[in-house]
């Protein structure tokens, strides 16, 4: 745990660099988060990250990339291609939400 | 007269009735447990039919006959639960009234889920996590002659993290017996990042996958199977060919949950992870890999929860809060091969860590160590499994997990 001041803004950041404080994210921050991981955003990235974080304001946890495909309406496969490689720890990274579970 | 009624009798729910039966009085609750296969299968086995190691008949066993008295087994299929009138209906028609409701009715592989997976299923393709497939991939490695052999897992979660590794290990000590390693090239594919969910433990496997020349292809999310070219596809467009393909497919709970509205995206009921109460029924819980909860879905985690669930279970129908949390503890053997295994003890939030596993009277275990005596272990819980567990009596292992032993230095 520590802290890291992203697009000139101090938040607190856990040794993968994900936001831990969900109320300290803004478009600013997403913005530089996702050119630390090459990700060169679109409306269609902005509407998934933003559904991506109401959806953990309401289920309490992130959201699997079969959930982002089900309850999101966003296929698995266009996931991939939005946020190639991992797009379920690159969403979460950029929404500034817990990396999703499912993996117990 | 109150009711108490389960849904399914595999580890959990029969565990959970054999608990439950002397705690509630006989003159004040009946206890009907529905299930719709009267036979009960050692699915820990399931691991080592493949290679001969277990007879498929030496790890089935009837249901009825670990059924305590005062409990109904009632053979039977649910078609769905409904919750704001307390009743389940079965496919028959049959109407089960409850005051409380207990689902146990676990997780099961649906390699149909996986556009090309079932095509060739009993062919080239092979799955382990049923007591069909284990016993058909027996047969198939009986007279394989060898070639690319790849492990492979869908998608998390899964019942029992730990198998497909186990599996992985096995089938390298497997081929080595029988002088054909050299003619059999294996890929463990995943969709973690390496060879299992948790960092410190993940390393270990991970070496251990290296050193017998098993090559690991990771984030590979499959998206179908080609089952004529034979090979896997996975969403970002990757391949990787095999002559026989050993799956474990996406694991889901089982439908009548989606049904009745009770479950997530995979029918797991969603419950509180300390108590196993339904989120939204004060009156339905859900027990082993039926429920959400983020721990391994393993009999050992069935078995540390129901040591607590008993408990509650009382407070909670007298109207008191419930005072023993889960904490999600698993203590799983693995299986390494050559008569060894490996040991790992964790829970919701402490991941598996090397160091030694206390056991009065006859320990300690090794933690994420190759020690013979861990595949002793493995080996004599069938036993316990049957005569112990099962009948729900006490081993002496605390249900908690303990921090005494573990070595916390790998730990960033």
């Amino acid at each position: 745990m520590g802290m890291a001041t992203i697009a000139g803004k101090d938040v607190h950041v856990n040794e993968e660099g994900f936001l831990t404080e969900f109320d300290e994210w803004d478009e600013d921050v997403a913005a530089e988060l996702a050119k630390n991981i090459e990700v060169e955003m679109t409306d269609e990235h902005w509407a998934l990250i933003k559904w991506l974080r109401a959806d953990y304001q309401e289920k309490g946890e992130t959201a699997t990339t079969r959930r982002v495909q089900t309850a999101g309406g966003v296929p698995t496969k266009r996931q991939f291609e939005l946020f190639p490689k991992k797009p379920a720890k690159k969403m979460a990274y950029i929404a500034g939400v817990p990396k999703p579970k499912g993996c117990v | 007269m109150k009711r108490l009624l389960v849904l399914g009798a595999g580890t959990a729910g029969t565990m959970a009735v054999n608990k439950l039966r002397p705690l509630l009085p006989r003159d004040d609750w009946t206890i009907t447990v529905v299930d719709s296969d009267e036979a009960h299968y050692y699915q820990p086995g399931y691991l080592f039919v493949p290679f001969g190691i277990y007879r498929p008949e030496e790890i089935v066993k009837p249901k009825a006959r670990f059924m305590p008295s005062g409990v109904d087994l009632v053979l039977g299929e649910v078609d769905r639960v409904e919750p704001d009138d307390n009743r389940v209906l079965l496919m028959d028609g049959t109407e089960l009234r409850y005051d409380y409701l207990i689902i146990a009715s676990g997780t099961t592989p649906r390699p149909e889920e996986t556009p090309g997976m079932a095509d060739d299923l009993g062919g080239s393709v092979h799955e382990f996590y049923t007591f069909a497939g284990a016993t058909a991939l027996a047969e198939k490695l009986r007279t394989w002659e060898g070639g690319r052999l790849v492990v492979h897992i869908t998608e998390m979660p899964i019942k029992c993290p730990v198998a497909p590794l186990e599996f992985t290990f096995l089938a390298d000590a497997f081929f080595t017996e029988q002088g054909l390693r050299d003619k059999v090239e294996i890929t463990y594919v995943t969709p973690l990042e390496g060879a299992f969910t948790k960092p410190v433990a993940s390393k270990y496997l991970g070496d251990m996958l290296d050193t017998r020349g098993i090559r690991l292809e990771g984030d590979f999310m499959v998206e179908s199977i080609d089952a004529e070219a034979r090979k896997l596809v996975s969403f970002d467009e990757r391949e990787v060919a095999y002559d026989l393909l050993v799956t474990i497919p996406l694991n889901m709970g089982a439908d009548f949950v989606a049904r009745s509205g009770l479950g997530d995206d995979l029918n797991y009921v969603e419950v509180d992870k300390e108590t196993l109460l339904s989120d939204r029924y004060d009156n339905i819980f859900a027990i082993g890999d039926a429920s959400n909860i983020p721990a391994s879905k393993a009999g050992s985690v069935a078995h540390f929860a129901m040591d607590l669930f008993p408990h509650n279970f009382l407070r909670h129908i007298q109207g008191l809060k419930m005072t023993e949390p889960f904490d999600g503890h698993a203590n799983c053997f693995i299986e390494t091969g050559h008569g060894k295994g490996l040991l790992i003890d964790f829970n919701y939030e402490t991941e598996p860590l090397p160091g030694k596993y206390p056991l009065p009277g006859f320990g300690p275990f090794s933690l994420l160590k190759e020690t013979e005596m861990n595949h002793w272990g493995k080996v004599m819980f069938r036993w316990m499994y049957w005569n112990i567990l099962l009948p729900g009596k006490e081993l002496p292992l605390p249900a908690l997990m303990s921090m005494a032993g573990k070595e916390t230095a790998d730990l960033s």
